[in-house]
């Protein structure tokens, strides 16, 4: 996080269908519960069809200018085609989240740590279905970061999603908090 | 022009009018007039709006609210007026090639979504304003200034399209037909829908001209000898350039999209008031 | 109650119609402008309004210009491919005097390009794109605050000067989400179309001292003549040199005329500056971003972003061709804004272009290289 203007970036990235839009959209509407300005970008298209997915999310206490991402302070890859592209991108003060269900080769050496976790194989015999693994990972970014408070996201995340998957999210999301916990423990 | 629902019906101010001696144009925009009198249309909550080509200069004469808009675009542009102010009487008059060539597409879609317009096409077998070149709607074999050793195309059977296309109520006939046309105009303007009357119309000048019909009473004899009258379930083979003439579809049970728009607004109304 | 909601950029544009009292919407699908059509079609019935999806674009802006004429605000949204069908009746609004608003969603490339990449290669076509000279106004908004504000806006300066106002994001900007203020009713001020009762003679198209006309909404008691061939006061065609050269004249002065309701840019620490960064749409704020990193190193540079990008902010660019150096013309396109810019500076300025055309946002580190190789 700059100390300068608190501008903390987040950047999502996974194949079409694994709801890293919606994880986005969530972050960016608890932002601005918190009095936070934030935007909220998408990489759309063919590529929202089953490539590679974006989703980016700045939170700032300023007014915010440029509303790309410049060097990303949470990086979240879900598959080994975004964990290629952008893990290494992550600002040296920042911390990259792997799904090692998808990421086989969990990129090394890069300036900040990089956690993998099982977490679509975590989602599917706990959840029932891998799709919750995108809400576990938010979990772990806000248990770990503290960039925003949980409640906030709870909130967000309970007016977003559909009305019967949405206690299954809430614990997906209180899991994720919990494995955070637990590594920071270890 | 003697009758009393001429003076009623023009700007007279603007008379005479830019069409040549003998065109059948006149005729046709007296078929409106008498047609629109007979019904007591309220000039006020009258539109009509046109293309381009010498069919479409006719609103510039008549005295009600007039839209001369681009080439074949005058039934989206009188879709949204209509949808818009459903209060207002809207016609559209627009030329053969405004019709069935570059406005084709509009003219399918307005006819699908059974708008309650008006629609007026005066066929006169070819290009007027543009000195006499090959319409959709030029008969196999005329001549034209682009078909000069005749058309090798067949003409556009726009009747049938509209039906296939959902047009309520479908009529044709020609200003040799006077008195029919005005019966079918005043039927179409008072269907609630998309109405259609296709009139075939001379222009001696160019199509008359080049297929040795100069005189207008030629080409009006040409219009009266190709017209066969339209009997349902008598229907036979005719040659390229006969038409049948005569009312030729009717519906009156498909709800108007204007109607449809309506009742959507009550019924999302009602939701929000009891979702409130 | 104002309320501040995460809205799309496109979900802005339209509350921005919906608050400016826009009950008309024609339109045809096209990314990345068609959420404003899926918005609409949710929220104009209620509001009593219309939603009509067309055949295609040039049936979507004839439908919006019928119903304007016939009283009721109107817009429709595109993107390029659908903009370059609209020219021929973009330019019969313009002389029938028809306010109508269209939203050009700029996608990257020529042709079908990029569909759902960004771009501002539609920058001279919102101006020039239609045939010969006619008035038009164009609004690049940055962000989706600016899509709601500058859609209230366009419709304002749709209904004071009587034309087809165009809204122009880039693909980033429909899609970008922002915390969105929706002002109370009555807290923006809102332009309504205004009709005298009388009009001398039937001079429906004759203008005032301001150089407007105000043409009778159809069905109001007038027997108004609505005509794309050049016309006289009253509205009926005329080929009268005399006549053609007032018409032609008074449609293209009315912007000018009237610069004051057609003059809105953002600029930072130009005063001094030595250098100025100058950009529109969210292109713009990049550049902002650089000014302000390279001021806090004390370098002097400056920012100018206009949001009305047409009429272009010609006098106030003139001011800084006189005391900066250097302007460098940031956009996503090969430099069209930037010939706008070297013909106001005309040598009092050296004018760099910085181009992108590969369908991404220009990034922080582009423009920093650009700027330190013209900075002295
Ligand atoms: C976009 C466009 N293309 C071409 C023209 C030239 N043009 C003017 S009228 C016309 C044809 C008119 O034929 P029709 O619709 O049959 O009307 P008519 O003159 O025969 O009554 C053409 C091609 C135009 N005005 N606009
Ligand atoms: S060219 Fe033909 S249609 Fe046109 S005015 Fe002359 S006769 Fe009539
Ligand atoms: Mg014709």
């Amino acid at each position: 996080m700059s100390a300068l203007t608190g501008r903390y970036e987040i950047l999502l990235s996974g194949s079409g269908g694994q709801g890293i839009i919606l994880s986005g959209i969530v972050l960016a509407e608890a932002g601005i519960a918190e009095g936070r300005k934030v935007v909220q970008t998408a990489s759309y298209g063919p590529e929202s069809r089953g490539g590679a997915s974006r989703s980016q999310v700045i939170l700032s206490r300023e007014e915010i200018d440029y509303p790309g991402v410049i060097s990303p302070n949470f990086v979240f890859v879900l598959t080994q085609l975004a964990a290629d592209k952008y893990a290494h991108t992550v600002s040296p003060q920042g911390f990259v989240l792997a799904d090692s269900s998808w990421v086989e080769a969990v990129p090394q050496n890069l300036p900040a740590p990089i956690i993998a976790l099982r977490l679509s194989e975590e989602a599917a015999s706990r959840f029932g279905m891998a799709l919750f693994a995108n809400v576990i990972g938010l979990g772990f970014f806000i248990e770990r970061s503290g960039v925003l408070r949980a409640e906030s996201v709870t909130e967000a995340l309970a007016r977003r999603v559909p009305k019967h998957y949405r206690e299954a999210n809430l614990e997906a999301f209180t899991f994720g908090r919990e494995l955070a916990k637990q590594q920071s423990g270890q | 022009m003697p009758e009393v629902f001429v003076k009623e019906f023009a700007r007279t101010q603007h008379l005479p009018t830019i069409w040549c001696p003998g065109c059948g144009l006149g005729t046709s925009m007296r078929i409106l007039m008498k047609a629109l009198a007979d019904l007591e249309v309220d000039r006020n909550r009258l539109v009509v709006v046109s293309g381009i080509g010498c069919s479409s200069r006719m609103v510039g004469y008549l005295d009600c609210n007039t839209v001369h808009t681009t080439h074949g675009r005058a039934l989206a542009l009188a879709t949204g007026i209509k949808l818009s102010r459903p209060e207002l009487t809207v016609v559209a008059a627009m030329g053969d090639g405004d019709a069935a060539s570059i406005g084709g597409n509009h003219l399918i879609h307005a006819a699908r979504r059974n708008v309650d317009i008006t629609t007026l096409v005066l066929n006169n077998s070819n290009y007027g304003m543009t000195s006499g070149q090959t319409s959709p709607m030029t008969p196999h074999e005329s001549v034209t200034t682009t078909a000069p050793f005749g058309n090798l195309e067949h003409k556009f059977h726009l009747c049938d399209m509209v039906k296939g296309a959902g047009a309520t109520y479908i009529a044709r006939a020609s200003t040799y037909h006077y008195m029919l046309a005005i019966r079918l105009v005043k039927k179409a303007l008072k269907h609630r829908g998309f109405s259609f009357v296709e009139l075939l119309t001379q222009c001696p000048v160019y199509f008359g001209r080049f297929n040795r019909m100069s005189n207008p009473s030629d080409m009006l004899r040409w219009l009266r000898d190709n017209a066969v009258k339209y009997v349902p379930g008598k229907e036979k083979e005719l040659r390229d350039e006969q038409y049948y003439i005569g009312e030729l579809f009717r519906d009156e049970t498909k709800v108007e999209y204007g109607e449809l728009l309506r009742q959507l607004r009550e019924r999302v109304r009602s939701w929000e008031a009891k979702r409130s | 109650m104002a309320q501040t909601l995460l809205l799309q950029g496109n979900e802005a544009c339209a509350e921005g119609a919906l608050y400016a009292g826009c009950r008309f919407y024609g339109g045809y699908p096209i990314t990345p402008s068609s959420e404003i059509a899926e918005y609409l079609a949710r929220k104009l019935p209620l509001a009593g309004g219309t939603f009509v999806q067309m055949e295609d674009e040039i049936a979507s802006i004839a439908s919006i210009i019928g119903a304007s004429m016939a009283g009721v605000k109107a817009m429709t949204a595109t993107s390029g491919p659908g903009f370059s069908l609209m020219q021929e009746n973009l330019d019969l609004a313009a002389v029938t005097e028809t306010p109508v608003v269209i939203v050009d969603a700029m996608r990257g490339g020529p042709s079908t390009g990029m569909p759902t990449a960004t771009g501002q290669g539609d920058y001279m076509q919102a101006r020039w794109g239609s045939h010969s000279d006619h008035p038009v106004v164009v609004l690049a908004p940055a962000g989706a605050q600016e899509m709601f504000d500058l859609t209230v806006k366009a419709f304002n300066i749709a209904e004071a000067l009587r034309l087809p106002v165009v809204l122009l994001p880039e693909a980033v900007v429909s899609h970008i989400r922002e915390a969105v203020r929706i002002p109370d009713p009555g807290e923006m001020e809102v332009i309504d179309r205004y009709q005298p009762d009388d009009y001398e003679g039937n001079g429906f198209f004759r203008r005032d001292e301001r150089g407007l006309a105000y043409p009778p909404v159809l069905g109001s008691g007038f027997h108004p003549h609505y005509t794309g061939l050049a016309h006289a006061e009253d509205g009926f065609p005329s080929n009268d040199p005399g006549v053609v050269r007032k018409f032609v004249e008074g449609l293209n002065q009315k912007v000018a005329k009237n610069l004051d309701l057609v003059t809105d840019f953002e600029e930072e620490a130009v005063e001094d500056a030595e250098v100025i960064l100058a950009s529109f749409g969210v292109t713009g704020r990049a550049c902002q971003h650089v000014a302000r990193l390279l001021r806090k190193q004390g370098h002097r540079v400056g920012y100018f972003r206009p949001r009305i990008v047409w009429p272009f902010p010609e006098a106030r660019v003139r001011e800084l061709a006189h005391t900066a150096d250097t302007f460098v013309v940031a956009e996503l396109n090969l430099g069209q804004m930037r010939l706008e810019v070297e013909r106001i500076a005309c040598g009092e300025a050296r004018v760099v272009g910085l181009h992108k055309v590969d369908g991404s946002m220009l990034e922080i580190h582009e423009i920093l290289v650009k700027v330190n190789e013209v900075l002295p």
